[in-house]
């Protein structure tokens, strides 16, 4: 049997009714083109670009052109204007690509750095780059981490002082999704270190090839292979006022809102990973024979690939309905950051769960569900990791 | 010319099927349903003949339930012009044939694209029917289609090669397969199609009686595939052939 191709992944039969409260009919239509390009344009390619450590240009090209990059923004920048709730379901299809590395590298690109210039950017700066941004002809990052801060945003160390018409950054950065091979960064930076970490901190948009700003290296990874890493390097690098990205100073109030989004669309994506692998593993142990029946005979197994789907359905529950609070315009911290701790364990859980039953054949790198292990763990580190997703969350419960 | 295309929406191709346990039809609850795949090579072909000039309108239809308002903004997202609902559960070959015809004279549609069949009941039938009843000229299984003055020439796949056959309009044709791969509706597309036009009518609009004329007495599972053994000589498989699968 060809595991890498098992047909079905986005498995209908183990996964949930695509229906339910927060699903509009345009919701549906745009979830059965992401299913089919997943299908067709991604599955079948992926595994060379886990092998060449990114994901092609050509590919988010495409995707810019069917509108799978600007699913919130403006029309005016060609973009479709449409909710939270849309963004979730192009996190949850990704993640059912069973390429954790591609999915990352869209998602970074549509929610986590672009979001940065939609939310704060002038019309100045939309009109410059989004219609790029959308269109897949420019890719983003955002860089924010650093090698001595990540859970502690207000710690960076990266500083930009003010010098005529120009910012200059000086400062590393670690870990950043996309960082070898975007276009454009939006980089978090120190602009007033006599004040609180959370009140000096300014975003700026720096160009790939503005002198002074170069990519250190590419950081190579447990999982994510399809998705490039790199640390940043800013050496007296000189960026024009223009490219402030909100208000002076006020960078970390940003960071935190788009960190709202970003941890969203990571709990959707962790849980299109799960239902893919749980769909694997169902193809799986109802073909393999052990003891005289195929393992799905066996209610040590199946019972537990049962009560893993229960918990991913109930997880899916509150990925849709904080998205669908966004939506609505209403708080949802406490929402989102429950989301982000439970699908970044719960997918852990569900792979280990996953790869055990495939036997020594989820072992092997030829198997999808080796891979899908690997690319799961980051889900409960990166993007804000599980312990500090819990203290977020204790904080809103009251004592 | 108006182009009419007929979309039906059918239970997804990659949901496994089950049959419900009283063997009264095929379970439905929580099921994902799509537009039956032949109906969307069918809309593809019909708004290329638009893209090239060759048409003014493509006007999609589905008999159904109000859910398949959803197909047929599919078919709009596409690029069909404007679409058309007619509500009618459960409505069979001949009736939705009715009602087509009904829709095809009150339109002044002069080519009607349909599937070839729908990948539910496979029954192969409507696009047959309806010539019939509109006594136009048809060309099943099309693998290519072209408009000329007054004419379509279509291309069939038929045991061991290509059949060639030219059509007066108006006329019926059913796509098969390999007439073109549908394009991807694009997202902002999906949002113009909201704001297409929608009708809804009825069959007693239509003047149409729609009432079901089959009775189906069971619906079982197909039987389940065994495991494969392995033969030791050609001896022994000619014996299992004969003796066991009895196929010779
Ligand atoms: C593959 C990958 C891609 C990434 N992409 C990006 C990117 O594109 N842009 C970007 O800016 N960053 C990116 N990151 C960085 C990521 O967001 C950080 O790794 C994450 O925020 C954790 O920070 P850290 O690595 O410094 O760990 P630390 O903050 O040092 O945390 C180490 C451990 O301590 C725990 N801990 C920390 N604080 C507390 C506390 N208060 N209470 C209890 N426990 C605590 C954490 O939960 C964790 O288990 C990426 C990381 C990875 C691995
Ligand atoms: C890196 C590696 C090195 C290896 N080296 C060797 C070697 O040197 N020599 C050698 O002979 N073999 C070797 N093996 C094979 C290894 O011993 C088998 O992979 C192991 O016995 C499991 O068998 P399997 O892979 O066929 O899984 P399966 O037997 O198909 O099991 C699949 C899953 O079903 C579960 N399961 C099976 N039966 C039941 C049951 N009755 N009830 C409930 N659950 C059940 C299992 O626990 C497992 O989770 C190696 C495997 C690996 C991965």
């Amino acid at each position: 049997m060809d595991i890498h191709n098992s047909n079905n992944p986005s498995g209908d039969s183990a996964s949930i009714s695509a229906d339910g409260p927060y699903f509009r009919e345009e919701h549906q239509m745009f979830r059965d083109q992401l299913r089919r390009f997943v299908d067709e344009e991604i599955k079948p390619n992926a595994e060379a670009w886990e092998e060449d450590g990114l994901t092609p240009r050509s590919v988010l090209r495409r995707m810019g052109e069917l509108g799978f990059l600007g699913i919130r923004y403006s029309e005016a920048y060609g973009g479709s204007a449409m909710d939270t709730v849309a963004s979730a379901i192009l996190a949850e299809e990704l993640g059912k690509s069973t390429f954790g590395g591609f999915a990352i590298t869209v998602l970074v690109h549509t929610d986590m750095a672009s979001p940065h210039l939609h939310n704060f950017g002038t019309e100045a700066q939309l009109q410059r780059w989004m219609p790029d941004l959308i269109a897949g002809r420019k890719i983003c990052a955002v860089a924010v981490t650093e090698p001595d801060a990540g859970s502690d945003v207000a710690a960076i160390r990266t500083h930009a002082k003010r010098d005529g018409d120009d910012f200059v950054l000086n400062g590393t950065k670690m870990f950043i999704t996309n960082g070898v091979h975007a276009d454009l960064y939006f980089v978090a930076a120190k602009t007033d270190s006599t004040v609180k970490g959370t009140r000096g901190i300014s975003i700026f948009a720096v160009e790939k090839g503005t002198p002074g700003f170069s990519v250190g290296r590419a950081l190579k990874k447990q999982g994510w292979l399809s998705s490039d890493t790199a640390e940043l390097i800013f050496d007296d690098c000189r960026v024009p006022v223009a490219n402030l990205i909100g208000a002076e100073n006020r960078g970390f109030y940003s960071i935190m809102r788009n960190f709202q989004n970003e941890r969203l669309v990571l709990g959707a994506q962790c849980i299109g990973e799960s239902q893919a692998a749980i769909a694997l593993t169902l193809d799986w142990v109802t073909q393999r024979k052990a003891f005289g029946a195929p393992l799905w005979e066996k209610q040590a197994i199946r019972q537990r690939l049962a009560m893993l789907s229960a918990r991913v359905e109930a997880a899916r529950q509150l990925v849709y309905h904080s998205a669908w609070l966004d939506a609505q315009g209403r708080d949802c911290v406490k929402e989102v950051s429950m989301v982000k701790a439970l699908c970044g364990e719960l997918v852990n859980d569900v792979m280990y769960d996953c790869q055990q039953f495939h036997g020594g054949m989820g072992y092997l790198r030829e198997s999808a569900i080796e891979r899908m292990v690997r690319d799961a763990r980051v889900q409960s580190i990166g993007g804000g990791a599980t312990e500090v997703m819990l203290e977020e969350i204790a904080k809103r419960m009251g004592k | 010319m108006r182009v009419l295309v007929p979309v039906k929406r059918v239970i997804d191709y990659n949901v496994k099927i089950r049959v419900k346990p009283d063997g009264s039809g095929v379970d439905m609850a929580n099921v994902k349903m799509s537009m039956n795949p032949f109906d969307e090579i069918a809309i593809e072909e019909a708004v290329r003949l638009k893209e090239k000039g060759q048409i003014t309108e493509v006007i999609a239809v589905s008999v159904g339930p109000a859910q398949a308002q959803e197909t047929i903004r599919t078919a709009l997202a596409i690029g069909a012009d404007r679409g058309i609902l007619v509500t009618q559960e459960g409505a069979e070959p001949l009736a939705v044939a009715k009602l087509l015809k009904a829709l095809v004279e009150k339109e002044g549609a002069e080519l009607v694209i349909l599937g070839k069949q729908a990948i539910d009941d496979d029954s192969n039938q409507t696009g047959q029917m309806l010539a019939a009843l509109l006594g136009w000229g048809q060309a099943t299984f099309a693998s290519k289609v072209e408009l000329g003055d007054g004419k379509i020439t279509v291309t069939r796949e038929v045991d061991g090669g290509l059949e060639t056959d030219e059509l007066k309009l108006p006329a019926i044709v059913t796509t098969d397969l390999r007439l073109n791969e549908p394009r991807y509706a694009s997202l902002p597309n999906i949002m113009k199609a909201k704001k297409k036009q929608l009708d809804t009518v009825s069959a007693a609009d239509l003047g149409v009686d729609a009432t079901p004329r089959l009775k189906t007495l069971k619906v079982v599972e197909p039987p389940k595939r065994g495991a494969g053994v392995k033969v030791a000589s050609v001896q022994e498989l000619v014996d299992k052939l004969k003796n066991e699968a009895k196929v010779i």
